[in-house]
């Protein structure tokens, strides 16, 4: 009887799971489907391509699309975004996680308190201020204002990190003879090279997802980011929408973003949790 | 006695040792000088520019200066008529962004918060295919929402599969209910599972014993839902309806790319200032921008007043002090 009844709940668990999976990839897998098609066969609802075409990944990289720029402006500006806001974050956490000072919860409150807020709030007074000094169409009027979510992001999934880190360590290379500074470099940092890699991944997905910022700031073709130049690709006719070049110019931002999710989910998964849970 | 209050698991709080408790005159000047650069740079990208929308909405557009009759240069001062217009004739297209704001709020948070439990729940049962269901679960987090807007427009489109599933023929992503329905399952498509991640989490943090001692006593799955997994996930469940609440009160990216800027039944908060904004109406934006801030903290510290201390330790992440048997537990497992 009770091998009947496990045997019944872990059938349903399974059967729970894949519906969990289906719902989570389905979208997505039809976004991959549709990219495969031939333009002709685009309003096709079969499951599979057939037959198999490339077709729109020739048309997103034809170059009066400009897509291979817009990957390399994405590129530079989540890259940029997330190493300044790393560098920052680290010294911010390590004090936030090891020591004692006043006003110390009502700082951190503050910090993430910034990450909840409204971006078009930054976004209306900077675009007034980067018109007056032209720096509209650049990649600093976009790398500014990301560090508004970038580091408070940056900062928390740091801190709860090393916060996780036992004290001894630094104690001990202290009674090393190490100073606090040594032991930071030579002793925390590298321990903590997990956490600071998991948040960098985190911090780079956000701000490569990043819209509003990027739409903003920019009207020049040459310098919109991914997200900004798919949403206003034009196709070879302007009657229809280009669906398979976008679908395939979706897959293709979207794909080095699932690769990091797949290799590295389990330090994904604590990262944001750990954030998140505490 | 089936309800086991979470107090019960709660130890004696502050079990810092004592060096790290011990704030020194060192301590302070050197936390002083490695928190400054990020402070420094967060009053430049998030403090400056809001009290320069607060300026800039008390200023109106450069035009004819009523009194001189000269096209001014400068932007002239009007006082709180921006704020005030709201509640004029041009104040219908704030008012309709304000009420899509709050509908997509409650309705997206609700629907994802129930799917995102429930996902959870399942998860929780099963023991093997963990890591599938973790990758999986993760991709529409990282599926950037501009493409899950274009992705969404596409399963919409008036040819595409949603219709070929329904079989009907709707004009999803055009102006009506169903292009805010549209959206709204666009939107819990992404974030239902990065709920059901959080509770999974919170849910891994119950010790085993208390559902056994539970059973024990006679309670059924349904009993042990509501009074032990329930209030044990609350901490890290709210802290994930915060987070989205906030999120989808700035709502832009989805609407603007599935159904289009401009669009009355779709048309949110950001997208209204935005748009503003690009048409240089900077004062108009300014002032929508400060009331949409505005309602956001109003939301948040409501969040905080309703439900006390928990929230605060969660978003202060300052180690949860009131629960902090519960979170420290896994602090030591990791």
């Amino acid at each position: 009887m009770t091998t009947l009844s496990t045997k019944w709940r872990s059938g349903l668990a399974y059967a729970g799971v894949v519906a969990v999976v289906a719902y989570c990839l389905a979208p997505f897998y039809w976004m991959l489907v549709s990219s495969l098609r031939r333009t002709g066969d685009i309003f096709d609802t079969t499951l599979v391509p057939s037959p198999l075409s490339f077709e729109n990944y020739r048309a997103v990289f034809d170059p009066t699309q400009g897509f291979g720029r817009a990957l390399l402006n994405s590129l530079v500006v989540a890259g940029i975004t997330t190493v300044l806001a790393l560098m920052l974050a680290t010294f911010t956490a390590y004090a936030m996680a090891r020591l004692e000072f006043r006003f110390k919860r009502l700082i951190l409150t503050l910090i993430i308190a910034t990450s909840m807020f409204p971006v078009v709030s930054i976004v209306v007074p900077l675009l007034k201020l980067f018109t007056d000094i032209g720096w509209i169409n650049t990649y600093q009027s976009m790398i500014v204002p990301s560090m508004s979510f970038a580091l408070p992001l940056a900062v928390w999934n740091l801190t709860t990190f090393f916060r996780q880190m036992p004290d001894e360590l630094e104690h001990a290379a202290m009674v090393d003879g190490c100073t606090r500074g040594q032991a930071f470099r030579k002793v925390i940092v590298p321990l903590a090279a997990p956490g600071i890699f998991t948040t960098a991944i985190i911090t780079f997905i956000a701000a490569w997802n990043e819209f509003l910022i990027a739409l903003s700031m920019t009207n020049k073709p040459s310098m919109q980011t991914a997200t900004v130049a798919i949403s206003k690709f034009t196709g070879a006719t302007t009657y229809e929408t280009p669906f398979g070049s976008q679908m395939a110019a979706g897959v293709l931002v979207t794909v080095p973003l699932v690769v990091m999710v797949l290799v590295f989910q389990r330090r994904i998964v604590a990262g944001l949790t750990a954030g998140a849970a505490k | 006695m089936t309800e086991i209050p979470p107090e019960a698991d709660a130890r004696p709080a502050v079990q810092r040792p004592v060096e790290r408790g011990r704030a020194t005159a060192g301590a302070g000047r050197l936390a002083a000088l490695l928190v400054s650069p990020a402070l420094l740079v967060l009053t430049i990208v998030v403090l400056y520019p809001t009290l320069m929308a607060l300026k800039e909405s008390l200023y109106g557009p450069k035009g004819l200066d009523p009194e001189t009759g000269f096209i001014s240069a400068t932007e002239p001062f009007v006082g709180l008529r921006n704020y005030a217009e709201i509640f004029g004739e041009a104040g219908a297209r704030f008012w309709n962004a304000f009420w899509n704001t709050t509908f997509f709020t409650v309705v997206t948070v609700g629907l994802e918060t129930v799917i995102g439990v429930a996902m959870a729940l399942i998860m929780h049962q099963a023991f093997r295919g963990r890591a599938l269901v973790r990758a999986g679960i993760l991709v529409p987090w990282a599926v950037p929402t501009a493409i899950s807007g274009l992705l969404w427009r596409w399963v919409f489109n008036s040819d595409g599969v949603a219709n070929a599933l329904l079989g009907r023929q709707i004009l999803w992503t055009t102006e009506g209910f169903h292009a805010k329905v549209a959206v709204i399952v666009a939107e819990v498509w992404k974030t239902a599972p990065f709920i059901g991640l959080l509770v999974l989490a919170g849910l891994q943090m119950i010790p085993k014993e208390v559902y056994e001692a539970a059973r024990m006593d006679g309670a059924g799955p349904a009993r042990r839902f509501w009074h032990i997994t329930l209030p044990l996930v609350k901490p890290a469940l709210l802290v994930a309806v915060l987070f989205r609440c906030m999120d989808a009160l700035r709502m832009f990216d989805l609407p603007y790319i599935l159904v289009g800027a401009q669009k009355h039944s779709v048309e949110t908060l950001s997208m209204l200032t935005q748009n503003e904004a690009s048409n240089v109406r900077f004062g108009p934006a300014s002032a929508y921008a400060v009331i949409l801030f505005l309602y956001v903290f109003l939301i948040a510290l409501a969040f905080v007043r309703l439900l006390g201390t928990d929230l605060v330790g969660g978003a202060g992440a300052a180690g949860g002090r009131r629960r902090g048997g519960l979170f420290r537990r896994r602090e030591a497992t990791a």
